[in-house]
């Protein structure tokens, strides 16, 4: 099955940026021409017209819940990876925080070949840092590296034993793993349920300040430079945290991040009569917090754009707020948020595209780029395309987003996994 | 003039027309609980179902009260009578409780916010009877019912609320009313118990309980739960009780025939003098007698055939 795109512009952040044709086969990239330069011998079973689109490498969310194994019904690997191409991406970095936790070979193993099956997004599992995200005991990590882990996390919740997260850092290292830090002080969140601020003090709800972020932020900065670990700042909302990651940046500390669409898009005042789809921890912040989070994406301090994609069914979402789960979904609508930060003149199209491909795949030493010979993993999108985003014919099993019904300009319109095409937008 | 409202579930969304006719109604019922017969036929018909998912004595009491006084058929049910001990939702205990269409439904929780949800699930209406931290508004119209009857306009009126003003849904339900009437709100008690953003309710804050109450037509305490203490959020009742407790001494640095109010219940001797509270300010069981005319006259406006004119 060769395919030949061709009248694109193609994009691949430090290597290229024209107008290329690309011809595909056996899940490479065969042939990268200029437009119309045919190679000789080669007959083309489907020509996609990229006319107006640009090419690029598919697209990395590296902070994903698929909720599988153990709670298939807000998510499966396959639901799960059928949203992500949907929503322009070719691979996913699964959380570990399933049921049973993702701290043994079997089911990391379990995630990549359900992943396999489906066919639809690569899946790179991120296993626990300690056995079950308990915090008392490491897990195996060169056996779960070995099985095809490619970080460490105890995501959801945080690692609150200073010196479990220094030997963590340590003995990842040996393994070249990244440590992905959720960073959160759980006796300064107090058991709060929003941003702790007007909103919250309005709404009688308990809130949750920046500080118990940014505390541990600074802390876990601290174990890496003591260390010489590989570190990696989850989900970054407060510009405490931001100042925290600029400066170690500064100090050489070898330290990435990543923020969420939500935290640059919204912010606490989305809780419009205790909307529980504005819910998630961390919670939306201020303006002040959301423009500090625009400006560490557009100096580089913030060096991914993650969804956090969290799927939750309507008996975690549709109760009372502060009973509520965290999270939201996000597979398929951080391409246009994103893209909105390129309209805005928050980021270069170039710099964009790279916080979602090559940076994320720096982090977890996963394939990226447009070469000859690379891999065939390509989101083809039109950045112009615009639609009112429906939840109801979203992919995802879940359907918890505060995005239901704004207008979206920004679309993949195809997607190829290994050469195929595993998402095609309807014409 | 009619109440175009279907729930009552804040302070934040009455209009100062509304409250006054809210209030003015509530003088209007208070000689029906002073007659011997205390009951007229009003919502004759009509149910009421008080759904108190957290404990209550005084509120539910009054509430059921009311309903009865107006002739409503009232059902209590309370969070361990419920099914929701037996893992219902809300909203499918809302959608049960809808499906024997009661007219009006007076819910009280622990979590802000929840009639709210139940408001948007139900066809009655919803009055709210304190949620979490959120908003207590029959306690708040209650007590500016008290306070206007004594005071008239409450216009320029200097009113201190002191204690626990983070974890208090009295507190902010009071601080919006008075204010949206006109009065000047002052809020005191420690740092710790001094929300985030309280400026943005148009009211002034001071650690200094008797800055606070200088001057002051009305002085509204608020009770203390000592469990605060594990949180950290103060000391000792002992040291609580001498800096922010209103004795005989503070009353007298506010105006001349200061109203001292309270939501009860009381801690006597701890953010009330034994003095104060049965002293000659005190309207404090004035404001629960008030209370029942309150309700009733909120279930009048709400049942009483006056919301069919914009139903049809």
């Amino acid at each position: 099955m060769a395919i030949h795109i061709k009248g694109g512009r193609v994009i691949d952040p430090g290597h290229c940026d024209g107008m290329f044709d690309l011809y595909i086969e056996n899940g490479k990239i065969l042939k990268m021409v200029t437009p119309g330069a045919a190679p000789k011998d080669m007959s083309v079973d489907q020509v996609i017209d990229a006319t107006g689109m640009l090419v690029l490498p598919g697209l990395i969310d590296m902070h994903v819940h698929l909720r599988d194994p153990g709670f298939e019904y807000k998510e499966s690997i396959e639901t799960g990876c059928r949203a992500a191409v949907h929503g322009g991406f070719t691979a996913v970095c699964a959380m570990p925080n399933t049921r049973p936790v993702n701290d043994n070979r079997q089911v990391t193993e379990y995630m990549i070949r359900m992943a396999n099956q489906a066919g639809f997004a690569r899946v790179y599992p991120a296993a626990a840092i300690s056995v079950g995200s308990k915090g008392q005991a490491l897990s195996e990590y060169g056996d779960l590296k070995d099985a095809g882990a490619v970080a460490l996390t105890d995501d959801g919740l945080p690692v609150e034993n200073g010196q479990m997260m220094r030997r963590a850092l340590e003995y990842a290292k040996g393994f070249n793993l990244p440590i992905i830090s959720h960073c959160e002080d759980m006796s300064l969140a107090a058991g709060g349920c929003m941003n702790e601020g007007v909103v919250a003090t309005r709404l009688g709800l308990p809130g949750i300040p920046n500080i118990s972020e940014s505390i541990m932020v600074m802390r876990d900065i601290g174990l890496c430079e003591l260390t010489g670990g590989r570190l990696h700042i989850a989900h970054v909302s407060t510009e405490e945290s931001v100042q925290a990651i600029r400066d170690a940046k500064k100090r050489g500390v070898p330290v990435t991040a990543e923020t969420a669409p939500h935290y640059f898009t919204l912010t606490e005042a989305a809780i419009v009569d205790f909307d529980t789809h504005a819910k998630m921890n961390p919670p939306l912040r201020t303006e002040k917090d959301r423009a500090a989070i625009c400006q560490g994406l557009a100096d580089g301090t913030l060096d991914v754009i993650a969804t956090d994609h969290a799927p939750h069914s309507p008996l975690e979402k549709n109760v009372e707020f502060n009973m509520a789960a965290n999270g939201i979904i996000g597979l398929e609508t951080a391409l246009p948020l994103s893209l909105k930060l390129v309209t805005d003149g928050v980021l270069t199209l170039d710099a964009m595209i790279r916080k979602m491909t090559i940076n994320p795949a720096s982090i977890l030493g996963i394939p990226t780029g447009i070469r000859e010979g690379g891999i065939a993993d390509i989101t083809i999108i039109d950045p112009d395309r615009e639609y009112i985003l429906k939840a109801d014919e979203l992919y995802s099993k879940s359907r918890n987003t505060p995005f239901d019904g704004w207008t979206m300009r920004g679309k993949a319109l195809y997607t190829l996994v290994n050469g195929r095409v595993v998402y095609k937008e309807p014409s | 003039m009619q109440l175009r409202k279907k729930d009552i579930l804040d302070i934040e969304s009455l209009t100062v027309d509304e409250i006054n006719l809210i209030l003015d109604t509530a003088e209007g019922m208070k000689e029906i609980s002073e007659r011997p017969i205390k009951k007229v036929p009003t919502l004759r018909g009509k149910t009421i179902i008080l759904f108190f998912h957290e404990p209550s004595t005084r509120t539910k009491v009054s509430f059921d009260i009311a309903a009865k006084r107006l002739s409503a058929d009232c059902i209590s049910i309370s969070a361990s009578s419920s099914s929701m001990v037996k893992g219902e939702t809300l909203i499918d205990t809302a959608r049960n409780l809808e499906a024997m269409n009661p007219d009006i439904i007076v819910m009280r929780h622990s979590s802000g916010g929840a009639p709210n949800l139940m408001a948007r699930h139900v066809k009655a209406s919803v009055i709210n009877g304190g949620d979490g931290m959120h908003a207590h508004p029959t306690q708040a119209l209650l007590d500016l019912m008290s306070a206007r009857e004594k005071l008239g306009d409450l216009g320029g009126k200097r009113i201190a609320i002191i204690g626990d003003i983070a974890h208090s849904r009295v507190a902010r339900s009071n601080a919006v009313g008075f204010s949206k009437m006109g009065a000047h709100v002052v809020f005191s008690g420690p740092p710790t118990m001094i929300p985030k953003g309280v400026e943005t309710y148009g009211a002034d804050v001071t650690y200094d309980m008797d800055e606070a109450i200088r001057g002051a037509d009305i002085i509204m305490m608020l009770r203390i739960q000592k469990e605060r203490q594990e949180n950290f959020l103060f000391s000792t009742v002992r040291e609580y009780s001498r800096y922010y407790g209103l004795s005989e001494k503070r009353v007298n640095m506010a105006k001349k025939d200061v109203l001292i109010m309270h939501p009860g219940p009381m801690n006597r001797g701890v953010e009330i003098s034994e003095a104060v509270a049965d002293g000659p300010y005190s309207i404090i069981l004035e404001q629960v007698t008030n209370g029942v005319a309150l309700r009733m006259a909120l279930f009048y406006l709400l049942a009483g055939g006056s919301r069919d004119g914009d139903t049809h």
